[in-house]
């Protein structure tokens, strides 16, 4: 048994730091125990215990060094490893080490440190409440990109939102602009006079686009998801959107726009808008329908409120090459026939097929009457499986921004890749797509895109496009659409024009 | 009506999706992220929206809050035990959540132990055992005919440290809320080395106490009486700035109150004024009981606000780990205490070390302790760690806090106050368990301490006590 013990006079270091040598010391082999710690009553009567010699002399204010090792060798690595130890100064980071990298975990924790007008939210459904209700607390407005909020929760947040006088975009709210700042998918708008209210994002896009092409400016689009205008919620944040644009200085026309509203709430919305103590500011309603406006009539209306002249929409007509030239009379027949919407935007499916519908009517398909679903027969392509999505006679429409398709996937106007799947399985007839340009979107769809359509025109297929996007977007309007239309589509910048036309492609 | 957010330059608290984060970013827009993650293991989203959803949560917790932070505590008196809280030869209290002999950890068993020698109601430990064992129970349990009972501190607006064993002939300090007139008490410190809570129970453990309580007690309670009650917020407050975080560290806190006091010791006794001040001086930790009674105090302005999430006790009596919330009364969540990890004094190690014990989380109930950590650099190498991990600690806990304490701030985080209120949905939603600094005691009945470290409480602790809100709504 080989024991150092050593009292050094007048050494002090705090206790936690002679821990640390302790237990370093502890840890090397061969060493039974080590103690190292100002000589107190309670250490010297411990080191006493474990059987070392400490002599008398030892007072509180001295350092106790008591080692016990296996074989002289060890005591005296050990005896050098505690020199190295105890001259060791405190090194690490300087004072504070503080570092601003240390991200909040709530929205209530960020907007308890940031100078924040807003809250984007685009955390799982199922969570999203949690993060929305922290904004609104803090008296912050949220966008809830989020979809899969139960409804209960959805009225909830509303209500308390209504409380403190914010607002709730959402949830299922893709599209906002606040500002000037693009929140989700939204596309580079100058900035003016519109102030847009919309529970489709994009409708909102689609409008606000074709005002940007128009050189009318919109100063805000706030978006209230695509259930506010159910019976269940009642346009709850439809209204207060209404009244916050209302009283904005910088706004002077409100459009409002919705996928086809609950009927009550479509009166009660049309109530606060014209009825008494409505609105002080001229409004453009645009709630999608039968019988109602497009959207780019709703455009229009705008323009017409603000005395600017409607102008022809910016369209790219199919390339009348040699090959389609030549055997246009011929194809004549052959393009005849189904028509396949394939979307990524839910209001501009929506608004799509309800034009269709009214040109081809619902049974009017040649042959069976009933338009096949592409590649049908082998293996089903996405969207037009065993369960059809909303389709009639010879048109068949497909929402691919759907829940049942987003599931697990990002949305089309990220991921193209199920759209590409579909319009690879098209052989025959009039194939119309959207695509939708701006903040959030594929950075370039005509990259994959064209090469599709390019095989769809080898088949074939007309192929139509609505390009929903401005001159500022990121991706380049004019670029995208000489693209897709050097690839054979037919391009509209007006999501019904593009539909009538290939409507009309598919009238036999 | 008018939104805020259509003036003025945007600016954006992004939380979830990157992309849509990077697209503010292209645009210049700026913005905070948050690190989002899915709710701490056990709690389900549709639970946590439930409770979330209460519309009485908000305004509760800051009716809690609001009483924490504004609590007076105020050194009034020490007195008896059996005086001030009525206790019954025979009865003691423990810390932690209620317990029973056969559950009770080593440190609890010597505590008793040697409360029973003290009492005078057992000659030998032995027999001191067989009647603990023959009817140690909450309120007498099973064996209420043996004239044993054991039951909580907080049951008794008393806190304990380590196995907090509170018994009639032990003086205590009393320790008023100025604010909101509530009381609350806690034994006396006996200082380090073997002592009654840490579980030894030798006769030098029960002679210091006799002393405590013939000379300690009575002299302080006379000094008091002199010098009027000492404002424990300010001192708190001052000992914060001089590198405490009151809960390992508390050699400001003591200095100060033995500057306090001390004149008025001199005077009230000056026959017992050296001994008493020398023994005072001698534990850096003298005031840690205090700071713990003062604590309690605060924490019970914040009790029973219906609707409430918020913390209003942490404890462990070396087997449990408990807490109690503001909107569910007296009930206790509890899980199982964990293992500190720490430094170790001398040749001690982990095997040495027995289950987290003490009422003396109630601290960093409170704000103070491990949520404290970036006032207390000297003792950050707890942790195991630097400044910086201490810094990180402290930061960290604001994440599950409601409230930065308006008195007791931090130099150097320039001066931001300290996290306070713990909420058990913040806590849920982020899995950040409250940071805990504590004494490790052995686990073999009569040991004492065997070091110190940080300890993580149960986070099954949490999740009960989160479907009990949820369980609460469902209720008429």
């Amino acid at each position: 048994m080989n024991d150092l013990v050593e009292v050094r006079a007048g050494v002090y270091r705090d206790s936690v730091s002679l821990m640390r040598v302790s237990r370093a010391l502890t840890a090397r082999p061969g060493v039974s125990v080590a103690l190292v710690a100002m000589a107190t009553g309670l250490n010297v009567e411990m080191a006493r215990d474990l059987g070392f010699a400490v002599p008398a002399t030892a007072t509180p204010g001295d350092l106790l060094i008591a080692i016990r090792a296996g074989d002289e060798d060890e005591l005296t690595a050990a005896a050098a490893d505690l020199e190295l130890r105890l001259s060791e100064r405190a090194a690490g980071p300087g004072a504070g080490g503080t570092g601003p990298g240390v991200l909040p975990r709530t929205t209530r924790s960020a907007a308890r440190s940031a100078e924040a007008t807003v809250a984007l939210v685009s955390v799982p459904g199922e969570h999203a409440f949690a993060e929305a209700m922290d904004a609104v607390e803090a008296g912050l407005s949220v966008m809830v990109f989020s979809d899969n909020m139960p409804v209960e929760q959805e009225i909830l947040l509303k209500d308390r939102a209504g409380e403190r006088g914010v607002l709730v975009m959402g949830p299922d709210c893709g599209t906002a602009v606040i500002g000037g700042a693009g929140l989700g998918f939204a596309n580079v708008l100058r900035p003016g006079p519109v102030g847009v209210v919309a529970a489709s994002g994009t409708g909102a896009q689609q409008v606000t686009s074709l005002l940007d092409l128009a050189g009318v400016g919109v100063g805000h689009v706030l978006g209230v998801g695509g259930r506010d205008l159910s019976a269940e919620v009642g346009g709850r944040s439809t209204v207060q959107a209404l009244r916050a644009l209302d009283a904005d200085p910088a706004t002077e026309l409100i459009v409002l726009i919705s996928k086809p509203p609950a009927p009550e709430v479509a009166r009660a919305v049309r109530d606060c808008v014209f009825g008494d103590g409505g609105l002080a500011k001229p409004v453009v309603v645009a709630l999608l329908g039968p019988g109602q406006d497009d959207l780019t009539a709703a455009a229009e209306k705008a323009l017409s409120a603000l005395g600017v002249p409607v102008p022809e929409w910016p369209h790219w007509p199919a390339p009348q090459t040699a090959q389609t030239l030549g055997s246009a009379r011929a194809s004549r027949d052959t393009q005849r026939g189904p028509l396949y919407g394939l979307y990524s935007g839910g209001t501009l499916c929506t608004e799509a097929e309800l034009i269709a519908r009214t040109m081809l009517g619902t049974d009017r398909g040649p042959g069976s009457g009933t338009a096949q679903p592409p590649g049908s027969g082998t293996a089903q392509p996405p969207g037009f499986g065993t369960t059809q999505p909303s389709g009639f006679g010879m048109a068949r429409f497909v929402d691919f921004g759907a829940d049942e398709y987003t599931r697990g996937r990002a949305h089309p106007m990220i991921d193209p890749a199920l759209r590409l799947e579909a319009l690879a399985a098209v052989d025959r007839g009039v194939v119309l797509l959207d695509v939708v340009l701006g903040h959030g979107a594929d950075p370039d769809p005509a990259a994959s895109l064209a090469p599709a359509l390019a095989q769809a025109a080898g088949r074939g297929v007309a192929a139509v496009v609505a390009l929903v996007g401005t001159d500022g977007d990121p991706q380049g309007l004019r670029a995208q659409a000489a693209r897709l239309n050097e690839a054979g589509a037919a391009v509209f910048t007006s999501n019904a024009a593009a539909a009538r036309h290939a409507a009309r492609l598919a009238v036999p | 009506m008018t939104l805020s957010m259509l003036t003025g330059e945007p600016h954006v608290i992004t939380v979830g999706a990157e992309i849509l984060a990077e697209s503010l970013d292209r645009q210049a827009v700026p913005r905070t992220g948050v690190d989002w993650r899915p709710p701490m293991a056990g709690v389900s989203a549709d639970l946590l929206a439930r409770v979330l959803a209460d519309p009485r949560r908000e305004r509760a917790n800051e009716t809690a809050v609001g009483r924490l932070l504004s609590a007076r505590p105020m050194l009034v008196g020490v007195r008896p035990a059996r005086e001030v809280l009525g206790l019954e030869p025979g009865t003691f209290f423990h810390a932690g959540p209620p317990i029973t002999w056969d559950r009770a950890s080593g440190p609890m068993r010597g505590a008793l132990i040697g409360a029973m020698l003290f009492e005078g109601l057992a000659r030998t430990p032995e027999e001191a055992e067989a009647a603990l064992a023959a009817g140690g129970g909450p309120n007498g349990g099973a064996g209420a005919g043996t004239g044993v009972t054991l039951d909580s501190c907080h049951h008794h607006r008393t806190v304990g440290p380590m196995a907090g064993v509170v018994s009639p002939s032990m003086w205590m300090l009393e320790v008023a809320d100025d604010e909101h007139g509530g009381t609350a008490y806690c034994s006396l410190n006996e200082g380090l080395g073997k002592v009654l809570r840490y579980g030894a129970y030798g006769p030098e453990v029960i002679d210091r106490l006799r002393w405590m309580g013939e000379v300690l007690g009575p002299v302080l309670r006379a000094a008091l009486e002199r010098c009027g009650p000492i404002d424990l917020r300010t001192l708190v407050a001052q000992a914060l700035q001089m590198g405490d975080e009151l809960h390992n560290r508390n050699r400001a806190a003591t200095s100060l109150l033995v500057r306090e006091i001390a004149p008025a010791v001199v005077e009230a006794a000056p026959d017992r004024a050296a001994e008493v001040l020398r023994f005072i001086n001698g534990n850096d930790h003298f005031f840690l009981n205090a700071g713990m009674a003062a604590a309690k105090v605060s924490a019970d302005a914040a009790r029973n606000v219906p609707g409430s999430s918020l913390v209003v006790a942490m404890a462990r009596n070396g087997t449990d780990f408990g807490i109690q919330i503001s909107g569910l009364g007296d009930r206790w969540f509890t899980g199982p205490a964990g293992v500190p990890d720490g430094l170790y004094l001398g040749a001690y190690g982990p095997a040495d070390a027995n289950p987290d014990i003490g009422d003396s989380t109630i601290t960093e109930t409170t704000g103070l302790g491990g949520f404290a950590m970036a006032a207390a650099p000297a003792i950050v190498r707890f942790v195991g760690g630097d400044v910086a991990d201490a810094v990180a600690a402290t930061t960290s806990m604001y994440e599950i806090t409601l409230a930065e304490h308006p008195a007791y701030q931090i130099p150097g985080l320039g001066f931001r106050g300290t996290p306070v209120g713990i909420d058990v949905t913040l806590v849920a939603r982020t899995g950040l368990l409250p940071v805990v600094n504590t004494g490790i005691a052995g686990r073999v009945a009569g040991t004492g301490q065997v070091g110190a470290g940080l300890v993580s409480p149960p986070a099954e602790a949490f999740t009960a006590a989160l479907e009990a809100l949820a369980g609460e709504l469902n209720s008429p």
